[in-house]
């Protein structure tokens, strides 16, 4: 065997300083450019641009790749992320705070907007019909100009900087009802956007809790296996064999009803997370039993990583591809759980806004008929679910290893 | 030498079934000396790959070793801790599997998978690990290597795969390497080759080989000594040219007569394995 300083490994390690861009700062300083280039074509036996077709790509890149062909997956993400993003910036693009009401202006339609070119609203009067429902009609003699980045009702945006800048509005008292308003004249746009936070963030932070439990208790389960195995597994299955939505009802209605909406907000993730856990780490365990058997983590035994590298190194990210796409396809099931929760009034409370409870308004035939606005959040959970599910298949899809 | 660097004595590897204790190694002995190349032959289920697994100390449950010592340059592998076990692997004791398509985790880059080996057992980090990659790779004579070592196991063919593995068992400079039917999986002509290479790093490294397979044209291609093994026992042992030119046990005549040959006259069935001692 040729000892360190041989001239073979001058070499060798001369070639990987060149090949290497982060050995630039390497003792030996950098040739030019031209050099360079002429001795890695030289030593590599390709031209520049060959090499670069080489470049390896990560298995990231080859699922996205992948998944950017799925048109549908890819239009789900767009809606999505519009989706988020709205919900994110919801405090600065609703004119309102959602619990300023409007006792005159009951059930408003959503308003026309006039293109003159600049939009404009007009204002409304109002008038009760023969069945005693509020009718409201634009007064063609006020019109409002509709007026982007206005100052309005103050508050903190991400709870952190005080502003009081909106995207838009209109000057002076009267109000603007993109969306029309509830039965107590808050604006729904406003509302809509204040229940999407607490709607969408419900699915993301509760399955992040089901994942993270689901992967730990999965995990230790599969891997130590034994009499943990079987406590673990006896124990989810005793969860998993009450029905779901009666457990949830009976933990909602076990809520006292002092606590603040914040808390009741955190409580009903915490409680869809333990529902949903069980499950999870059943399917983690199996995977994990099967990723154990493989001969990589053999071949890693074989090298000496210890138990817990193993794990964590090798077995968990393993399951990754798994487990996004579960996850991604578990979401909407937060969503319209927390939506049925607060639909039956167990869930997210008035005055604070979800999906659900705004929902619960729409219960109504005869006041539905007179107010089809009311439906909206119904379309949004609609949407939602509809996207994760479509976003969950292309990804199931382009992180299949099988199809690459 | 007068001390052999592996010596296997005694050695008994049980797994409890539920159909009752298989005795996969029963009362095995064999040594390795410094530098030898010891072939271990026999049909599968014989007992070669659990011998294996317990030099290395990772026969997978129920199985265990029940008797018999195993003393790699003077420390008993049988009795030692794991954590002595983990030092020793891969250190000490490289191994080789038999499908390279799996053995390598298909969620790293070759160049990581070896840098694990050297940043566990030489305290190598960095750029100097990633340098010790690259030159484990242009050792077992993969091209561009300082490209290579970023290619994931699916941008690599079989025989690529295997010279990775052969890399990584190679990284840390182990005194015995055991290659576990390393060419089984590959097609012949690549077969040759990886055998060629695990000759030539062999001999330049002057490095314990023990090469287990149930191919004898390779056996005699490659090993000093080999051994036979057939139900969980050794029912031979003697050097290459010794077992081509006399073997004794009829297991072994048996086992030699069943390779198809050149001379033998057309349209006759090829014989079989047929010896059985029960």
């Amino acid at each position: 065997m040729p000892s360190n300083d041989s001239p073979d490994n001058e070499q060798i390690k001369e070639q990987t300083d060149r090949i290497v861009p982060s050995l630039a700062e390497s003792p030996e300083p950098m040739r030019s450019t031209q050099d360079t280039r002429a001795e890695r074509q030289m030593l590599t036996g390709l031209s520049a641009k060959a090499a670069k077709s080489l470049s390896s790509k990560t298995p990231t890149q080859l699922a996205w790749r992948k998944l950017r062909k799925n048109r549908l997956a890819v239009l789900s993400l767009a809606i999505l992320i519009v989706m988020y993003l709205t919900a994110f910036f919801g405090q600065f693009i609703a004119p309102y705070d959602y619990t300023s009401q409007d006792i005159t202006s009951s059930f408003r339609a959503p308003v026309t907007i006039h293109w003159t070119p600049w939009p404009i609203v007009y204002d409304q009067t109002s008038h009760f019909d023969q069945y005693h429902f509020m009718i409201y009609t634009d007064d063609r003699s006020k019109p409002h100009r509709l007026l982007f980045f206005v100052h309005g009702t103050p508050y903190k945006f991400l709870d952190l900087f005080p502003t009081d800048l909106h995207l838009f509005g209109i000057a002076g008292n009267d109000k603007v009802y993109l969306l029309g308003t509830d039965q107590f004249g808050r604006d729904y746009f406003s509302r809509i956007l204040y229940a999407s936070q607490i709607s969408l963030s419900v699915g993301l932070i509760g399955i992040s809790l089901t994942l993270i439990f689901g992967l730990l208790v999965g995990g230790i389960s599969g891997y130590y296996g034994g009499w943990i195995d079987d406590l673990i597994m006896r124990l989810c299955e005793v969860i998993m064999s009450v029905p779901d939505f009666y457990l949830l009802l009976a933990l909602a209605a076990a809520l006292p009803p002092t606590l603040n909406p914040l808390e009741v907000y955190i409580l009903i993730i915490a409680m869809l997370s333990l529902i949903g856990f069980a499950g999870m780490a059943r399917i983690i365990r199996g995977m994990v039993l099967s990723v154990r058997e493989r001969e990589y983590v053999e071949a890693a035994r074989a090298l000496g990583v210890s138990n817990f590298k193993i794990i964590t190194r090798h077995i968990i990210p393993s399951t990754y591809t798994f487990s996004i796409v579960t996850a991604t396809l578990a979401i909407p099931g937060f969503i319209l759980a927390e939506a049925s929760l607060s639909f039956l009034g167990l869930g997210i409370r008035d005055p604070m806004a979800s999906w659900g409870n705004m929902l619960s308004a729409a219960e109504d035939l005869s006041s539905l008929e007179q107010h089809t606005w009311l439906l909206i959040p119904g379309f949004l959970i609609f949407i939602t679910t509809l996207t994760f599910n479509f976003l969950g298949d292309g990804l199931r899809d382009a992180l299949d290893p099988k199809s690459r | 030498m007068d001390e052999p660097l592996l010596s296997v004595k005694n050695l008994v590897t049980q797994f409890a079934t539920d159909d009752g204790l298989v005795k996969a190694v029963d009362d095995v002995s064999f040594a390795i000396n410094e530098g030898e190349s010891l072939g271990v032959v026999g049909e599968s289920g014989s007992g070669k790959s659990v011998t294996a697994l317990s030099i290395m100390r990772l026969v997978a449950k129920p199985g265990r070793i029940v008797s018999g010592s195993i003393s790699f340059s003077g420390q008993d592998l049988a009795k030692a801790s794991d954590k002595k076990m983990r030092d020793l692997r891969g250190n000490d004791i490289g191994m080789i599997f038999q499908e390279p398509m799996t053995s390598l985790d298909p969620l790293y880059t070759v160049g990581y998978q070896i840098r694990e080996a050297v940043e566990l057992h030489q305290g190598l980090h960095g750029d100097v690990a990633r340098i010790a990659a690259i030159k484990a790779l242009s050792d077992v004579g993969i091209p561009n290597p300082g490209e290579r070592v970023d290619s994931y196991p699916h941008q690599l063919s079989g025989g690529m795969r295997q010279r990775v593995m052969i890399a990584i068992a190679l990284s840390c400079n182990p005194r015995l390497l055991i290659a576990d039917e390393p060419t089984t999986a590959l097609d012949v002509t690549i077969q040759a080759r990886i055998l060629d290479l695990l000759i030539s790093l062999q001999r330049s490294r002057s490095m314990a080989l023990m090469l287990i397979t149930h191919n004898l044209g390779i056996v005699a291609e490659v090993c000093d000594r080999v051994i036979v093994m057939y139900k969980g026992k050794i029912v031979e042992a003697k050097s290459v040219d010794e077992l081509f030119k006399n073997p004794e046990h009829p297991y072994t005549r048996s086992l030699l007569n069943s390779i198809p040959r050149l001379d033998s006259p057309l349209k006759t069935p090829l014989p079989t394995v047929d010896w059985d001692d029960s």
